[in-house]
């Protein structure tokens, strides 16, 4: 709930719900941290989930994973320089039908490829240079 | 609400239906919302305006149709023609042509005669492509609650225990462990509350069929649980579902909201002393909560951490009281049951697994999507008949079933008959339904590395076989693969993945060995292949065991 608001769980905010549910900070912490829902560092602007599921698996989703990683400079699990892109994996969205498959910022995006993929991650990109102009 | 109500609610739909000289339902499963259903179905409702058929032909999202990689899918009733690929233009013609003129689209229409949909036998998903997801009057219609207005008026606790026990209905969720008799148990239980959970926490990559279930016929799945809190004694409900699935969430509120409006939950159900109400709670991305004392750990705000059973759910669950807890696709199937009667769903199947399964096909196959077949069906006929085979240039390797936890089965156990025995006897496991095929473009050891990196990831870290064992698997593995790895340390893999099998505290860990011991089994020359070559090596200290496992 406090995620949904907040976008990500800070070491004052877990402080604030234990002693609103009195209960001891660790028990908020390991349960935060035990989850992969709850993140405990902000995300960026757009988020590129990307299925590692086993049907995605045999489908070729390592490869859009490289040359994502590749084009951001960075891994799955963190966010670019710019904060604007998060990598993140996931187990498996459920849409093994349309394999590989991401999700980008809410919309799942099926029989995926790595060009296509790094396409769509240009275009936020270069969203913000277009503000900045 | 009264039975008579029921019934009355259920006629004036049946007529409002009617009405229509056709209904058009377009499938709204996230696989073909994610095929762009939206745009299909803006399509189709304006056309209908700018045509002014609007009296004629209603447009409704319904529930999977199971062709998942062959959408957007559309069906139209009363005719039955199911079309393919519809985008916004054939769905503009579907309107002209087809309702308009009565002429059927040649190109987008699918055969059902096909064996995909003729090898198929339909229970759980009666109403994937019969009835409007979200609504509860169209769910009435198709006789829904009419069991458990059945089960309130007609019969006593103990008798609905006799007809699932009869049925020989199993737990769906991969265990097959009998329904009626963990049933009987909790009711046998003394305690001042009792507590019925529904386990939607579908965490197996590649599975996706408690997802359709819960997204296309919700009030199913209702029913299910109010029937067993009535037959174990128990008032409160809860669905644990997964963060991962927004759209089913979605569905399951909407559908809880609409049964309690109706006198379905809640109080004095159909004038009954019994009153039953459900909560859903929602997961927040732990594969171990799929394991039941984790789940239920998870449901009262806790770590998701298993713990040692006995003492069982049934006995001690939530908040240490009795505990009913079973799959959503065993509930789904619990309304059907006692509306068609225990001989009737006991003839299905093979004498020891009764019934049909669901299972989601994915990976490198022709068709992939959500079918249900009578247990007991042959191997072969799910691949190739069904699934359509591989693609073409390709040939097939392996059905993986039961996800990370769960075995592959090679070519030369095509013919097996798929239920809870005959795929254990090959070290694979019926598991929840999720069926990956593998062709011959994927490399087996790196198949079972990958599965070793999900139990390594997913480990809860409780027990150490599972916390240290797995993580070991995985960089042996991976030292396969990489070419560094002599035979002894094939030995000890084997050695390892055992001991983590027999040691481990919960099905996780118990089952997380299986993926890497049943490739050794069936394809033990691809991992030969990959080990050095141990001339004149053998006696360096390198190759010793115990020195591979401090490197490792």
């Amino acid at each position: 709930m406090a995620q949904g608001i907040f976008g990500f769980l800070e070491n004052d905010l877990m402080v604030y719900i234990a002693n609103a549910l009195k209960l001891p900070l660790s028990r908020v912490y390991g349960v935060a941290t035990f989850y992969h829902f709850f993140r405990l560092k902000p995300k960026g602007e757009h988020t590129f989930v990307l299925c590692t599921g086993t049907a995605c698996y045999v489908k070729g989703a390592n490869e859009i994973q490289k040359t994502v990683e590749h084009h951001c400079g960075c891994k799955f699990g963190e966010t670019t320089k710019d904060n604007k892109v998060s990598l993140i994996s996931a187990r498996c969205v459920g849409s093994c039908g349309l394999a590989p498959v991401a999700v980008l910022d809410d919309t799942v995006a099926g029989k995926l490829t790595a060009a296509e993929a790094v396409k769509r991650i240009e275009q936020w990109q270069d969203e913000k240079k277009e503000a900045a102009a | 609400m009264t039975v008579e109500d029921l019934r009355e609610l259920a006629e004036k739909e049946q007529a409002r239906q009617a009405e229509f000289k056709y209904r058009i339902l377009y499938c709204s499963s996230a696989g073909c919302v994610s095929s762009g259903c939206d745009t299909v179905k803006n399509e189709l409702k304006k056309a209908i305006v700018d045509l002014d058929l609007s009296k004629k032909c209603e447009i409704i999202g319904t529930g999977c149709l199971g062709l998942c990689g062959e959408g957007p899918l559309v069906i139209v009733h009363p005719d039955m023609t199911l079309y393919q690929h519809v985008d916004a233009a054939a769905a503009r013609r579907i309107i002209e042509e087809h309702v308009g003129q009565g002429r059927k689209l040649k190109d987008n229409e699918l055969d059902l005669n096909d064996p995909f949909f003729a090898s198929q036998k339909k229970i759980v998903l009666e109403n994937m492509g019969k009835i409007n997801a979200e609504s509860i009057e169209e769910y009435i219609a198709a006789d829904g609650y009419e069991a458990l207005a059945k089960a309130l008026t007609e019969m006593v606790p103990e008798e609905v225990i006799g007809e699932i026990r009869k049925a020989g209905l199993r737990g769906r969720g991969g265990a097959g462990y009998p329904t009626g008799l963990k049933w009987d148990i909790v009711r046998k239980g003394v305690s001042d509350q009792k507590y019925v959970v529904c386990n939607a926490d579908e965490g197996d990559p590649g599975a996706f069929m408690d997802r359709s279930v819960l997204e296309g016929d919700p009030h199913r799945v209702l029913e299910g649980m109010a029937i067993a809190g009535y037959a174990v004694g128990a008032n409160q409900g809860f669905i644990y579902v997964r963060a991962e699935y927004p759209l089913a969430i979605d569905r399951l509120r909407t559908a809880i909201k609409q049964a309690e409006r109706l006198g379905l939950l809640g109080n004095r159900i159909f004038e009954s002393q019994f009153y039953f109400r459900i909560d859903i709670r929602i997961g927040a991305g732990a594969f171990v909560c799929g394991e039941e004392t984790a789940l239920l750990r998870s449901v009262m705000g806790r770590r998701g951490r298993p713990k040692v059973r006995p003492p069982y759910p049934s006995e001690r669950g939530l908040w240490d009281k009795p505990t009913v807890i079973n799959n959503v696709e065993t509930y789904a199937n619990v309304a059907p049951i006692l509306r068609n009667g225990s001989a009737w769903f006991a003839e299905i199947g093979t004498q020891k697994s009764t019934g049909t399964k669901v299972f989601a096909i994915a990976g490198n196959v022709k068709r992939p999507g959500l079918i249900e077949v009578p247990m007991g069906i042959p191997l072969r006929k799910i691949v190739f008949d069904i699934g359509g085979g591989t693609p073409e240039g390709t040939q097939f390797k392996a059905a993986q079933a039961g996800g990370p936890s769960g075995g592959c089965i090679p070519t030369e156990h095509l013919d097996i008959a798929v239920d809870y025995e005959s795929l254990q006897t090959v070290g694979a496991m019926m598991g929840s339904g999720g069926m990956i095929i593998i062709d011959n473009t994927s490399n087996m050891v790196e198949v079972a590395k990958y599965f070793s990196e999900f139990c390594m990831d997913e480990s809860c870290g409780k027990c150490i076989p599972c916390r240290v064992g797995t993580k070991h698997i995985y960089m042996m593995l991976d030292k396969i693969i990489k070419g560094d790895a002599t035979e002894s340390d094939f030995e000890l893999l084997k050695e390892l993945c055992v001991m983590v099998k027999e040691t481990s505290l919960c099905g996780l860990g118990q089952s997380a060995p299986n993926g890497v011991l049943s490739t050794i089994r069936f394809f033990k020359e691809e991992y030969l292949a990959k080990l050095k070559k141990s001339d004149g090596n053998v006696h360096s200290p390198q190759n010793s065991p115990v020195t591979a496992a401090k490197e490792a």
